[in-house]
């Protein structure tokens, strides 16, 4: 019934009623038992008060026919604490399931921004550390331990095919698991209100399998490569010469503030904008000149780039793999 | 004065006593008398209209929210408009509509329910009137200066604090709400202390209406929970001007702080409103299926209990912070407990309905409509109580389906109420045809509204965006309720000709039009200045249908002077006489006193020494002995 | 009126203008000192709009934090660099004064900002640094920041009138 009505009504890119993991698994079983009750207790009242309304009156005795009612409320406030005993069970079940991960899964750390994500893979050694942003890749069918901070307002992290959604508070850590077990995109958005541009502050979570996974993190590590075509080494050059600098780390150059997302491997994420646009080069030269009028009040200031200076510098920027 | 006396009082002197006690009543006349006002019936009714307005201007705002959203990337509000029209959307409706309304309807219809002349601290009354009134235009003030609060009708910090909110959009918030406040603490006082203190002899505490029932315990939880938002905004606002550090984690502050004590407020306002709407409920219930509603006792201890447990489930907005699992638990088990109440009262009012004669007037077709719409809310409420699906649920579009469903269930008894107490209000009927429009059309335009939130939430969409993108999904949903908002307005646009042409042209309406049972239909429509010419004697627990045919009334209150009775707490039993000063526009100064302080307060600390002047001045000329009414006083004691 | 007044002073403080392309000030027309031949032109005069707005003074503030200004400056209270609370200016006191300084440099040390920060950062950075001595409207200064206290918030910064300071002699 669920999945007819989910069907009916759109083929969006997610939803919480169609699990992807374990916990959102659980919590979509949870949501059956909830809206089939649901539905049979207001189909009831409804019958109930409609009946009462309309049937057809006798003349019988009120105290008589109060004795009789006074049963029926009392058996309907006996039935109603019996449900509410079942659901607190079914509930606390859930619950401990969902709390507690399992050991040896991967550790990352989301760190909230206004409006965007800083995505953490810690490494061991520590330089093998590895930056992103707005994308975070997970292993396909293994647990995913998530700490979360915030460096400025609450944010919440909420990916809806894999689990529920946890805050990121300023001061506090907090952490969620999850686990895909289907490999593919899956779209996490702040649900927290943080501002002007809370609606446009997504995240992609890309399931895949072990082994591309270890070859993403693995590419992640390297630093970008000075660029062997002329155009591109121009485009670099603008980087480091415009406001660029100011705020994007590129590693393997001199740009290192960590102000704006780490862009080492822009190229290779999906998105831009934290997940407002699709990675393509029109869409990135649309951002870089005029960012207040995709993102009205994000922290990216407008380039007011020079033709060739911006073809360079999205040359460049399109080496950064 | 002792008390009762039977029916010698004959009809013959009616036309002298009415006379007189309409000189003593009456206010001064012209601008004057209208700022000078301390009758309950006029600042009621000023507050209603008020509040309406004010709800007016919130649906409008909710009209624009969603003509933005009604289409993916649409541009006709950007984020800094629309988080501002969001946020005063939430604000008003919960700050200025609800609670407001709900405390103008008990500060009308209370005195009159229990059969006093006036409330208690009638000069309080009209000065919790102008501090609200001043709350709600700093308010609208604020948006159209773009000073509009962005925050959020929940101003979370530290989104709300000094860093991240600059200018005064934040503090115009915090005043507000301090201003709402002041005046719902005021009512509730007033009310309370009607109820203990001023019942006509015999309505003894098991003979209430269950509507003064459930204003009593409303007001009991005002008391009880606006002390801590008023604190949480006072700290707000300090953080905010003169920079102390209570929600700053890295000074020892805490940003969750601000979560414990705004929903420790926030959701017992929720059954602030929700209660009074189930006293409405039963008022409806009773007077259109003539009969007394089933299991009264069991409906005022629902109430009590609603009220106890209102204050034990703040958690349960705060399930995805880093609360602790253990207390979680716990906070599941009193959201889902309060199911309990709420179903005996449901299931007592459709025994009433069944037991009774239902007459199928609109305001018993706002009830019929409540009970579906609000079953349906108080459903996905015991859903959200779980952690688990909270996790998943909180803070998206299912939410404000939820709460939604709730609240404007909660709008539907007090359209009924509308309907059923315009008569009163106004002397005019209102027109059953276009009532029944108005009915269809809010149904409808709820439903359709609504219920497909519940399906956005699931598909991943969070609540207060400004906008979102095609990629997700949401715009046809989106279109949906837009769409279904077209519905509530053009039926608040139907309520609105209805009460215009009844104003202009409605049959002029009987003293008791629905032939109901509780005391405020045992005066004119609109009742007079002194309300009752005699103060009635109750005899059981429906006041007019069980009163016996020698109408019994009290005797021997004085009609020269605004005297009133005091009765015993529990009995009702005529205690001690009390004199209801006369008019005055002292309120009105200190009002303006508290006004001046806090609004400066936004700008700089020095509001509090210079506006508290003011206020003290204000204060001592309202409470400087008045010479007329002492002298009046004198004069009656030597007398007596 | 009055009404009217505080109400066109609230939409100025309040305004969040995200698409404004500011332009540098008009070549030339900068000042360095108070001296001058005829009557003195008032500073307010030439106050640019964002130092009466509550907004571009925050986003200033930020930035200020963010582009590490404290590494020189401190909280206002100098290092290596001068402080800027105080009511000394080596290079005068106005907007466009403070713009010239952050976009153009300064000897021994200063940096010039002016090809890696745009206009209206700069304008926003110019206007904070102003209300670090009080010279912005206090009902458009910031407030306390969310970090560890090191001085109040520039709302309590008391106005200091501005005196110039002759520039630092050159090290020998």
């Amino acid at each position: 019934m669920t999945r007819f009505v989910l069907a009916l009504q759109w083929s969006g890119r997610h939803s919480a009623l169609d699990p992807a993991g374990p916990q959102a698994a659980r919590i979509d079983s949870l949501w059956q038992f909830l809206w089939i009750v649901s539905a049979v207790v207001l189909a009831a009242v409804v019958a109930a008060l409609l009946y009462a309304s309309l049937h057809r009156r006798r003349h019988a005795e009120p105290e008589q026919a109060g004795a009789g009612t006074r049963t029926v409320v009392i058996g309907a406030v006996g039935l109603t604490v019996v449900i509410l005993l079942v659901f607190l069970g079914l509930n606390f079940g859930t619950g401990r399931a969902l709390t507690i991960p399992p050991d040896g899964a991967v550790q990352v750390r989301i760190t909230g921004k206004q409006w965007w994500w800083e995505v953490t893979y810690p490494g061991n050694p520590p330089s093998y550390q590895v930056t992103t942003a707005n994308e975070l890749h997970v292993p396909v069918g293994e647990p995913v331990v998530v700490e979360l901070g915030s460096s400025d307002v609450i944010h919440s992290f909420w990916p809806p095919d894999l689990v529920g959604k946890r805050d990121l508070i300023p001061g506090e850590t907090a952490s969620i698991w999850f686990q895909a077990d289907r490999a593919g995109e899956y779209r996490a958005q702040c649900a927290e209100y943080c501002g002007h541009q809370h609606a446009k502050m997504a995240l992609l979570i890309v399931a895949e399998s072990r082994d591309s996974f270890d070859r993403w993190l693995a590419r992640q590590r390297d630093s970008a490569r000075t660029p062997a075509d002329s155009l591109a080494r121009r485009g670099q050059e603008v980087f480091l010469a415009s406001s660029c600098v100011m705020c994007h780390t590129i590693r393997g150059t001199p740009a290192g503030s960590r102000i704006g997302p780490d862009l080492t491997h822009l190229a290779s994420r999906r998105t831009i904008a934290a997940g407002t646009l699709p990675n393509t080069r029109g869409h990135l030269a649309g951002w870089i000149l005029d960012p207040q009028r995709i993102k009205p009040g994000s922290r990216m200031p407008a380039n007011p780039l020079a033709a060739g200076d911006l073809e360079a510098l999205l040359a460049y920027l399109e080496t950064l793999q | 004065m002792r008390a009762v006396s039977p029916s010698e009082v004959t009809r013959a002197d009616d036309q002298a006593v009415r006379e007189e006690l309409e000189r003593t009543w009456a206010d001064r006349p012209g601008f004057i008398g209208w700022l000078s006002t301390t009758d309950h019936k006029r600042i009621g009714l000023r507050y209603m209209i008020t509040a309406f307005t004010f709800f007016l201007l919130g649906g409008l705002n909710a009209g624009l929210m969603r003509l933005q959203l009604s289409r993916p990337e649409n541009d006709f509000l950007g984020p800094d408009a629309y988080n501002q029209i969001f946020t005063v959307h939430g604000t008003t409706m919960m700050f200025l509509f609800a609670v407001p309304m709900m405390h103008a309807i008990g500060l009308y219809f209370v005195p009159l329910m229990v059969g006093a002349r006036n409330v208690a601290y009638p000069r309080m009354n009209a000065f919790g009137y102008w501090v609200y009134l001043i709350g709600c235009l700093l308010l609208y003030a604020g948006l159209f200066t773009n000073t509009g609060p962005d925050a959020g009708w929940f101003s979370y910090v530290p989104l709300a604090g000094p860093e991240y909110s600059p200018g005064k959009r934040s503090d115009v918030w915090a005043q507000t709400i301090t201003f709402t406040e002041i005046a719902g603490l005021i009512a509730a006082v007033e009310i309370i202390v009607t109820v203990f203190k001023h019942r006509a002899p015999g309505m003894s505490l098991n003979r209430i209406p269950l509507f003064v029932w459930a204003m009593l315990v409303m007001s009991f939880m005002t008391i009880y929970a606006m002390p801590w938002i008023a604190s949480a905004s006072l700290f707000l606002a300090s953080d905010r001007l003169i920079g102390t550090h209570f929600f700053n984690p890295a000074e020892g502050g805490d940003a969750l702080l601000w979560q414990h004590l705004f929903w420790f407020f926030g959701h017992p306002e929720v059954y602030i409103i929700f209660i009074p709407a189930t006293g409405l409920v039963s008022q409806l219930v009773s007077a259109f299926t003539r009969r007394e509603v089933f299991g009264y006792t069991a409906m005022v201890l629902a109430n009590i209990s609603q009220g106890f447990l209102a204050f034990g489930l703040w958690v349960h907005h705060m399930f995805t912070t880093t609360v602790p699992q253990l207390g979680s638990s716990f906070f599941t088990a009193t959201s889902a407990m309060i199911a309990i109440p709420a179903g005996i009262q449901i299931f007592c009012w459709i025994a009433t309905i069944w037991l009774g004669v239902p007459r199928f007037r609109v305001a018993f077709l706002f009830v019929l409509g409540f009970v579906i719409v609000f079953v349906t809310g108080g459903l996905s409420g015991v859903m959200i109580a779980s952690v688990p699906f909270d996790t998943q649920v909180h803070d998206t579009y299912f939410i404000v389906a939820h709460f939604h469903y709730v609240l404007l269930g909660s709008l539907f008894p007090f359209f009924g109420a509308l309907y059923y107490w315009f008569p009163k209000l106004t002397g005019r009927m209102l027109s059953e045809r276009l009532g029944k429009w108005h009915f269809a059309l809010f149904f409808i335009g709820v439903n359709v509204t609504f219920f497909p939130m519940h399906f956005l939430g699931f598909a991943g969409m969070p609540r207060r965006v400004y906008t979102y993108i095609a990629e997700t999904g949401w715009g046809d949903l989106n279109l949906v309720a837009s769409a279904g908002a077209v519905v509530i307005v053009s039926s608040v646009g139907v309520l609105l000709v209805n009460v215009l042409r009844s104003l202009g042209s409605g049959a002029p309406a009987p003293d008791d039009p629905w032939e109901a049972e509780s005391l405020e239909w045992a005066t004119a429509s609109p009742p007079p200045s002194y309300a009752f010419v005699h103060i009635p004697v109750v005899e059981g627990r429906s006041a007019l249908w069980d009163r016996s045919a020698q109408r019994p009334v009290v005797t021997g209150l004085r009609t020269n002077v605004r005297d009133t009775l005091v009765t015993t707490l529990v009995d009702a039993i005529p205690d001690s006489r009390h004199y209801d000063p006369r008019p005055t526009t002292k309120p009105l100064l200190a009002a303006i006193g508290i006004g001046v302080t806090f609004i400066a307060l936004m700008f700089t600390p020095w509001g509090l020494p210079v506006g508290s002047v003011v206020v003290l001045i204000g204060m001592i000329a309202w409470a400087w002995p008045d010479r007329r009414s002492y002298a009046e006083q004198v004069a009656y004691e030597g007398h007596a | 009126m009055t009404a009217l007044l505080a109400a066109s002073a609230a939409c100025e403080r309040e305004t969040r203008r995200f698409h404004d392309e500011a332009q540098p000030p008009a070549a030339g027309g900068v000042r360095l000192t108070a001296l001058e031949p005829g009557p003195a032109t008032s500073s307010r005069a030439l106050r640019h709009p964002y130092e009466d707005n509550a907004w571009a003074v925050s986003e200033g503030k930020r930035l200020y934090s963010q582009f590490n200004c404290a590494g020189c400056h401190a909280h206002g209270g100098g290092g290596m660099g001068p402080p800027l609370m105080d009511a000394l200016w080596r290079y005068g006191a106005e907007p466009e004064n403070v713009f010239a300084s952050i976009a153009g440099g300064r000897p021994n040390g200063m940096p010039a900002f002016g090809t890696k920060v745009g206009a209206t950062q700069i304008w926003q950075l110019a206007a904070y640094v102003r209300s670090m001595s009080g010279l912005v409207p206090k009902d458009v200064a910031p407030g306390r920041t969310d970090h560890m206290q090191v001085k109040a918030g520039e709302q309590a910064a008391p106005e200091a009138v501005p005196r110039n300071a002759a520039p630092e002699p050159p090290a020998p």
